[in-house]
């Protein structure tokens, strides 16, 4: 990590008090208000901001692509002297592309299915040089060499379904810089990656930075990330930017208290203490557990127990079967083989009434805080619903659920509300107190702090200590990120490819990994080592 | 309440198309009050429009050739056809929610024994279908709703099991399953109240097709037995006269076509609205 003040060059790209509009009637009056920064060649300025900080829109306003229902109010957007704000249609068609180029979050979305990568690389030149076909065609070839991509010809002939999504991304990347334009615009580029991948595609970045001089805006959500890549930082919040600095300056010496609060946020790879011995009894047993998609073996021998008051993680990237575990504990899916005991039943054996019955021992706070609520039921009937279920009576079921909006920290108020009243990280306390209504014994959370922000992910992450501890649960946590399962596990299990390759206390698999994969997935945490 | 209203009143489509359909339902609600007069009396035969009436008041439409006012006809004429409309497409969308919901939910053998179904049904040509359904069991009230069912609730069924198979994997409907909630619960709680938005749209479009269809029955003299009034047995029964006497059959024809256009501009409206909370959300 590079931490000098930006050269002495002139800045390529200047934001200067750029402030845009929403409409009428939107919770505030502008999306980004009097945003000045100025982008140097050769560095990486990372914009930081929770979900509704502005920096999505600040980014689409230098590619004049505001979306639609915004505007530019006032300010300018220079690019080496010239004004992007005030550019026609027809001088941005020409810029973009050549002097300003955009990488974004989704990579699979940004590629068109239809054309071989190679043709779609290609098509950068076409549209933008007056190059012979033999000199697109070894332009095309050099880039996709630059990107570190692994056989390049056999990706160059790939059509975009057939590479991983961190080729992907490199593939994105290539085009971005096939014209070397001065200014890259990263917008979350590394947020759909896994964490190894991401690592692989942050270094990628840098070198760029280093070897081609472009000045690079690189959006984020994420502080590791900036941590690993920043030359200078600027935080947002509400639409303004509240501090701007170098990166050891902001990282180390915060000025404004919101970028210390998020610093804060941040969750820390250093594992929950260690807690009193663990010998209570077995809430959840999963042995010798396999389940095939066709050919392909999901779960591979998996064998793991869950005691009472204990929180068990799952760390996995995607496709290492954690989701498909979690699916076939709460039988969403039957697994093809194994068995699984909860609080001593055989829950595998369970049909039909019998099954329904005892569904209430394990329950599941999901993913999507949006997806997994009803969105044409209050809150409190959702609640009270699977109150009734596990056997309550009606009033009992509202006092209930009344207790768990309180034990959630939600107002009573919340009851009647409808799940669009409420922020992301009020529909997950929604989420888990629906859970917990049914007086389960064992608790899974499938990346349930994932979609949240990072201060709302810890404040989710608290909650779920504290029930843990006051209710002595047993939670199987399941997550992608180290940092969070280090928050909260008393033990981390390890999956690759359908099969366990570590397991054992939190601070063992953290601090002294046995497994060559799991010190890679240390190796990759964003951040390590500064935050 | 008037928050909720108030984007449906101020579209143009909907306040456009409701309006034209509110006047329908306003004029064969308050029949008795509106019509000037009797539709079943005989007062001029074949008179033109705008004809001063033997016993006073005006002849506004004319008259047809049994010399019955044709506004009081229309009016009268609105019963039947939004009456009936809305009762055959109800009960055809009782009969396709309550099939698409179980194919779509279900899925697996009901799925592929009721989609089977639905595919022959929907391979006739409507018309064709409507007309021998109705030469076999015979043109009563009853039996145009039944044809309508027959019809029509393979369309809707189509419609209700695409919507469930796609609500279905949302993790709210997953939650319901694991909280131990029985099928039938999720499918009428969970599942339903989420398809209406794409349902109603398509409520209003059938509904003038309905409408259409009940003019057709009547003008191929399959409709209701006279003399009750009907727009498309007037058409019918006007058609050979229509070269001297046009009023005998355009009035009807505007009625239906309005109606129709009613019902259309509405179902676009609400299309327009769904559509743009669903990029608000």
């Amino acid at each position: 990590m590079t931490t000098q003040t930006p050269s002495s060059d002139t800045a390529i790209l200047t934001i200067d008090g750029l402030t845009v509009a929403l409409p009428r009637g939107a919770d505030r009056r502008h999306a980004v208000k009097g945003a000045s920064l100025d982008l140097f060649p050769r560095e990486i300025l990372c914009v930081v901001g929770e979900s509704g900080s502005g920096k999505s829109v600040l980014s689409a306003a230098l590619m004049g692509a505001v979306p639609k229902g915004l505007a530019i109010e006032s300010g300018r957007i220079l690019l080496q002297g010239k004004d992007l704000a005030l550019a026609s249609e027809r001088e941005l068609t020409r810029i973009r592309g050549r002097d300003i180029a955009m990488i974004f979050q989704e990579p699979m979305s940004a590629l068109n299915p239809a054309l071989t990568v190679g043709e779609q690389i290609e098509e950068m030149f076409v549209l933008h040089t007056d190059l012979a076909a033999e000199a697109r065609r070894a332009r095309t070839r050099a880039l996709v060499e630059a990107m570190h991509l692994p056989d390049p010809d056999r990706i160059l002939a790939s059509y975009p379904h057939e590479l991983s999504g961190g080729q992907c991304q490199r593939v994105v990347i290539a085009m971005a810089l096939a014209l070397d334009p001065k200014v890259l615009i990263a917008d979350e580029p590394t947020t759909a990656l896994d964490v190894t991948t991401q690592a692989q595609v942050l270094k990628l970045i840098r070198e760029l930075k280093d070897s081609h001089g472009h000045g690079i805006l690189f959006i984020t959500h994420d502080f590791g990330v900036v941590a690993d890549i920043a030359d200078r930082i600027a935080v947002m919040r509400g639409g303004e930017i509240v501090e701007i600095g170098t990166a050891q300056q902001v990282l180390t010496q915060p000025a404004h208290d919101y970028t210390r609060a998020l610093i804060a946020a941040v969750p820390s790879l250093t594992p929950r203490a260690p807690r009193a011995a663990r010998t209570a009894e077995p809430v959840l047993e999963i042995s010798n557990l396999e389940h095939h998609y066709g050919r392909t073996k999901a779960l591979n021998d998996i064998s793991l127990t869950l005691r009472r008051g204990e929180v068990v993680s799952i760390v996995g990237e995607s496709g290492s079967g954690k989701s498909t575990l979690a699916k076939a504990a709460i039988r969403l899916i039957d697994p093809t083989g194994g068995a699984i005991s909860v609080s001593g039943t055989p829950f595998l054996a369970l049909k039909g009434g019998a099954l329904r019955q005892k569904r209430r021992l394990i329950q599941m706070v999901f993913q999507d805080p949006v997806g997994s609520l009803n969105p044409r039921r209050t809150v409190g009937e959702m609640i009270a619903r699977a109150a009734i279920l596990s056997g309550a009576s009606r009033a009992e079921a509202i006092r209930r659920a009344e207790d768990l909006l309180d034990l959630v920290g939600l107002q009573k108020s919340a009851y009647h509300r409808r799940p669009a009243a409420f922020s992301g990280g009020q529909r997950q306390r929604v989420g888990i107190a629906r859970a917990l209504a049914m007086h389960p014994e064992v608790l899974i959370a499938d990346e349930s702090v994932s979609a949240l922000d990072v201060s709302v992910q810890a404040q989710v992450l608290e909650l779920l200590k504290s029930l843990q501890e006051k209710l002595n649960l047993g939670i199987l946590f399941i997550t992608h990120d180290l940092r969070v399962a280090a928050q909260i596990s008393d033990e981390i299990v390890v999956m690759h490819k359908g099969r366990i390759v570590e397991k054992g206390p939190a601070e063992a698999v953290l601090l002294a990994p046995k497994d060559a994969y799991t010190r890679s997935l240390i190796d990759a945490a964003p951040g390590r080592g500064s935050i | 309440m008037i928050r909720l209203v108030r984007p449906y009143l101020t579209h143009p489509l909907v306040a456009v198309g409701g309006a034209v359909t509110l006047l329908w339902l306003v004029l064969a609600l308050f029949a008795p009050l509106l019509a000037p007069f009797d539709p079943l009396k005989t007062i001029l035969p074949l008179a033109r429009p705008l004809t001063p009436a033997p016993g006073g008041g005006t002849l506004w439409l004319g008259t047809d050739m049994l010399g019955r006012d044709i506004l009081s006809r229309l009016i009268y004429g609105a019963r039947t056809v939004v009456l009936y409309s809305t009762l055959a497409t109800l009960s055809a969308y009782a009969v396709g929610i309550a099939l698409g919901l179980s194919a779509g939910y279900l899925r697996g053998r009901v799925d592929a024994a009721l989609s089977f179904l639905a595919n022959v049904v929907l391979s006739f040509p409507v018309l064709v279908l409507y007309i021998v359904i109705i030469v076999v069991i015979g043109a009563s009230p009853l039996n145009i709703i039944l044809a309508v069912v027959f019809s029509s609730a393979p369309a809707i069924f189509r419609i209700v099991r695409a919507l469930t198979i796609d609500i279905a994997t949302r993790d709210f409907v997953q939650v319901a399953r694991t909280q131990g909630e029985g099928s039938l619960r999720i499918m009428l709680v969970d599942i339903l109240p989420n398809a209406t938005g794409p349902l109603a749209v398509d409520f209003c479009l059938r509904l003038g097709y309905t409408a259409i269809t009940i003019g057709t029955l009547g003008f191929l003299g399959l409709g209701l037995p006279p003399p009750t009034p009907d727009w498309g047995t007037m058409v019918n029964e006007g058609k050979a006269m229509a070269i001297a006497f046009p009023h005998l059959v355009i009035f009807p024809c505007i009625a239906i076509s309005s109606l129709m256009l009613g019902l259309s501009l509405l179902a676009d409206g609400l299309k327009e609205l769904s559509e743009a909370k669903g990029r608000g959300a």
